[in-house]
């Protein structure tokens, strides 16, 4: 028999379409959830990076149980959550909760994303350097649960004592006659200002100035002032002697340090793990200073912000500050993580690991990232800056054009 | 020219006209009859899901207040029923799917860019003017310093909520909501905190919950002077007392800064503006007209880098299709030689780049590129240090290097096939007429060539004037440009530039990249129309 074959191939394309629209229909229904407040049965939707899916569970399915609220943890990749959440708020859809790093604050108060929260006492019972970084304006935008920042790691085994200064360390590492004495990954094309941004305090630098509360005053660029000179062409000493190496990225210096061809690496918690996997004896030490004053590193803090188009306000409030800003949970994060915990109870818990002790003694003295959108500006040429003063331009002239530069674009 | 006769399973035994025609009419019955009542069913089956599916996505759109596209959504779905319900009709039976495709995915995608490139979305500006209202009045208001925490209950009158708040010094109980400031009122405590007052009846926490967006707007004045401040809650069990630094006036469409008497008013550039042009943000989406087009082209520290930035994609697309184009045809010159042995086998390894994902080979390339470690100047230049990604003019031969080693086994392959369709006899009469192997090649063999590979070309230049993946794979656009207002560098090509000044960093510009994306479109576009024009000519040799 024949078959119709054009009949067919019609009613193919015409299943087809029928199959996308109801796709595209169940793709459109899953966005009720987040906008259909308002009913006896509402629904907090919490967007989490992967790693602390599981260390949400138990509290959810508290705050369910005790408020009669259910909690929808959506898991999302952490990467992608910063654009997606400043694209999905303005259109009425997105999370209320969503997972986030402090310095995003600064543009998502600009785009009108986020809302205050109300710590009210419970503000004193977090680190100090964790609530300055969720503070914008005189109002806390986010509920912090942990905090991390760079530390010398060093190999125990190829250096038995912890450095003194830069020049100290530089001549220990020489000592051990390994490889390298000293590795700090950098970019090729744009150093990395993070990670340098420590030797750049010890010569009393820092970005921007700070207000009594902590948070900076965009108006301020400090950058360029003496201090920063100063640490410019230390930069330069550094790239002609080659302690300071642009092309031993992230992933070289990490294999160096963890093939024992380095004794010092300067680095986040991120790293611990697989340094101690792969058989080395780790210490976490202050970072050593260039500048003759203590090395300063950036504090990034993670936290949970409130969605200002939220239609459960009163529930995530609830949520975050009466479910969330307590130890057990805040402990539970920091096991997901290794990440010093924000919650001051919770971090004196997490202490006892001596490696987290070491990361929190040198993140007390740092300062957090600034999250004013006018840094935006400086993260561009900055690094650019410090890529063309270690490759021997002169620093003093590359600097002083950078800040030029910074400020202008602040200006403009 | 004369067809082969077709050779046909069908047995092939001779009938007369008439017995033919019964037999063809009778089968067209017996068909209509098998399968007609089957392709009804399956047509009805799958109209009615489509049709299901429209009928919820109406109603789940006017549910949540999306008319236009309910709209839409009702009108296809009916264009389609007409469609495959009215007999006849064939093309459109056809189209119909590929239509609606072509609209949801080209036309709409193509008229919403177009859109976008006229109005001022970005960083502060992404929404409408009440979100923008509402997100001033969050953030304007703060809490009064050393203000303490006033434990409330939310009780209920008459369908008008309020805030039973214990006062934290004397202990008393007062009521009040957004209309009424706060007075006395008898109630009994609990634990030092009132829970219930006469004649209001008290919230569970769940109905708090289904009622929250009311809730939460309660501001309840603590005296006449409104510079006292007013309480809000934010839980639903404790209030704070807030004060607002900015003062809305919607008849007026003002912003006033109380702390500093700053009226912001509404003059039409998408944020509330004072006298001295500070603008309060987030602001929100308006038309700006042919801005975005006019900063593209007149504003210095955009103008600077984008042209620089065109001037390289040209060169970037004509360079990398030369090159392969070039290295190509030579190989396929070489393989199609019958003297060269085992050319299959060479030919599969020549194949192999293009069977390497970009996007990996652009990583790999990346790594072997680094200048201290990096396996080019390590191995192959014996420990040089060239610094082969940070320098501008380095990194853009770097990445002609990678496209040549990416595009040459695709030229490879269209002109291999190319040379195998010119026929043999062509350049036999050359020869015969004494023509050398190079004027065989310069005046029959590459003319006849470039009629089937010209448009291939064409595609090709297309294709690498918006080749993003390699660019930024392999160097991210950079160097960047020092002195540039917008992220751009060296390297970078139109695409991979609006990529980095609508997504990347904190300072979005959807506008201005939307109006470089129609600019881009506009650019290819007009080459490939030249060039297709160009291509006619060279139809003439057949």
């Amino acid at each position: 028999m024949k078959v119709n074959t054009k009949g067919a191939l019609g009613f193919g394309a015409l299943l087809a379409t029928s199959a996308l629209l109801l796709a595209g229909c169940a793709g459109g229904g899953d966005d009720e959830g987040s906008s259909g407040g308002g009913d006896a049965s509402a629904k907090l939707t919490v967007w989490v990076d992967a790693n602390r899916v599981d260390a949400l569970k138990d509290v959810a399915a508290a705050f369910e149980e005790e408020k009669g609220i259910e909690v929808e943890l959506v898991q999302r990749d952490f990467t992608k959550i910063q654009a997606d959440f400043a694209a999905q708020v303005p259109t009425g859809k997105g999370p209320d909760i969503t997972v986030g790093a402090h310095d995003w604050l600064g543009g998502f108060v600009q785009d009108g994303l986020v809302a205050p929260i109300e710590l009210g006492d419970k503000a004193a019972e977090f680190q100090e350097v964790a609530i300055q970084a969720f503070t914008n304006d005189g109002n806390v935008y986010g509920l912090p649960y942990a905090t991390e920042n760079l530390a010398l790691m060093r190999n125990v085994d190829l250096a038995p004592e912890a450095p003194t200064t830069f020049d100290d360390m530089i001549a220990k590492g020489t000592a051990a006659g390994v490889q390298y004495p000293f590795v700090v990954g950098l970019d090729p094309a744009n150093a990395d200002p993070y990670h340098l941004y420590p030797f750049e305090t010890s010569f009393g630098n820092s970005v921007f100035a700070q207000n009594a509360d902590g948070s900076y005053d965009g108006s301020q660029l400090t950058i360029g002032d003496e201090s920063g000179l100063a640490f410019a062409s230390w930069l330069g000493q550094q790239g002609a002697a080659g302690t300071i190496n642009l092309n031993l990225t992230q992933d070289l210096s990490k294999e160096a340090f963890n093939s024992g061809q380095t004794p010092f690496i300067l680095t986040g918690p991120w790293n611990v793990a697989d340094a101690e996997a792969k058989g080395i004896n780790v210490a976490i030490d202050p970072i050593p200073s260039a500048g003759g004053q203590t090395a300063k590193p950036f504090v990034g803090v993670q936290g949970f912000y409130l969605n200002a188009k939220s239609d459960n306000a009163l529930a995530a409030n609830e949520f975050l500050v009466n479910y969330l800003a307590t130890e057990p949970v805040q402990t539970a994060l920091y096991e997901a993580g290794d990440r010093p915990p924000a919650l001051t109870a919770a971090y004196e818990k997490a202490a006892s690991d001596p490696i987290i002790a070491g990361f929190g003694a040198v993140g007390a003295e740092g300062a957090p990232m600034p999250s004013i959108p006018e840094m935006g500006a400086v993260w561009e040429f900055w690094g650019v800056a410090e890529v063309a003063i270690l490759k021997g331009e002169d620093p003093a002239a590359t600097w002083t054009k950078m800040a030029e530069d910074i400020q202008g674009n602040i200006g403009g | 020219m004369t067809l082969p006769p077709v050779e046909t399973d069908l047995p092939t035994e001779r009938r007369d006209p008439a017995t033919d025609k019964r037999h063809r009419r009778a089968e067209r019955y017996a068909e209509a009859a098998s399968a007609g009542w089957k392709v009804w069913l399956v047509k009805t089956a799958a109209l009615a899901i489509i049709d299901a599916a429209a009928v919820y996505a109406t109603m789940v759109l006017a549910a949540s207040d999306q008319w236009v596209i309910a709209g839409i959504v009702a009108l296809v779905t009916v264009a389609v029923n007409v469609v495959y319900l009215t007999p006849g009709l064939l093309p459109a039976k056809y189209l119909t799917p590929g239509l609606i495709f072509l609209l949801v995915f080209q036309i709409f995608v193509i008229g919403y860019t177009v859109y976008i490139a006229f109005t001022n979305y970005g960083s502060g500006h992404n929404s409408s003017k009440d979100d923008a209202v509402n997100a001033l009045l969050l953030q304007s208001q703060s809490r009064l310093e050393d203000s303490a925490t006033y434990p409330i209950t939310v009780v209920e009158q008459n369908g008008v909520f309020s805030l039973l708040v214990t006062d934290p010094e004397t202990g008393d109980a007062e009521v009040g909501n957004s209309e009424a400031p706060l007075e006395p009122v008898d109630a009994e405590f609990s634990g030092g905190k009132a829970i219930a007052a006469e004649g209001y009846n008290t919230l569970q926490f769940a109905q708090v919950i289904a009622n929250q967006k009311e809730i939460g707007a309660i501001a309840v004045p603590v005296s006449d002077d409104p510079n006292d401040g007013y309480l809000r809650t934010t839980d639903g069990s404790s209030a704070y007392l807030f004060t607002s630094s900015l003062q809305w006036d919607p008849d007026a469409d003002t912003m006033t800064d109380s702390r500093t008497g700053v009226v912001y008013r509404d003059i039409g550039t998408g944020a509330f503006t004072a006298d001295d042009g500070t603008e309060l943000l987030p602001g929100w989406v308006v038309t700006v007209g042919v801005d975005n087009f006019v900063r593209a082209f007149t504003e210095e520290s955009i103008r600077g880098p984008f042209i620089a930035v065109a001037i390289w994609t040209f060169v970037f697309a004509f360079l990398s299709v030369a090159t392969t184009f070039v290295l190509g045809l030579f190989l396929a010159i070489v393989f199609n030689d019958p003297r060269m042995k085992s050319r299959k086998y060479y030919r599969v390894i020549m194949i192999l780049p293009y069977a390497f994902p970009a996007f990996l080979s652009a990583l790999v390339w990346a790594g072997l590129f680094n200048q201290d470690f990096g396996f080019i100047n390590q191995v192959l230049l014996g420990g040089a240090s060239i610094p082969w990604l940070q320098d501008p003019l380095l990194a853009k031969i770097a990445i002609l290097i990678v496209n040549l080693w990416l595009g040459f086994p695709y030229m490879f392959l269209v002109t291999t096939g190319a040379l195998q369709s010119i026929p043999d006899d062509v350049t036999e009469a050359g020869r015969v007429d004494g023509a050398s192997v190079w004027q065989i090649f310069r005046y029959i063999k590459f003319p006849l060539l470039l009629v089937s590979v010209a448009p291939l070309l064409i595609s090709s230049f297309a294709f690498n004037f918006n080749n993003f993946n390699l660019i930024y794979m392999l160097t991210g656009g950079g160097p960047r440009f020092a002195d540039a207002s917008i992220n751009a560098g060296a390297t970078d090509i139109l695409i991979s530039m609006v990529y980095k000044v609508a997504f990347v960093g904190q300072l979005r510009d959807f506008g201005l990249a939307s109006a470089f994306s129609i600019i881009i479109f506009v650019l290819v576009g007009v080459i490939s129309y030249i060039s297709f024009r160009q291509t006619k000519a060279l139809e003439e040799l057949n």
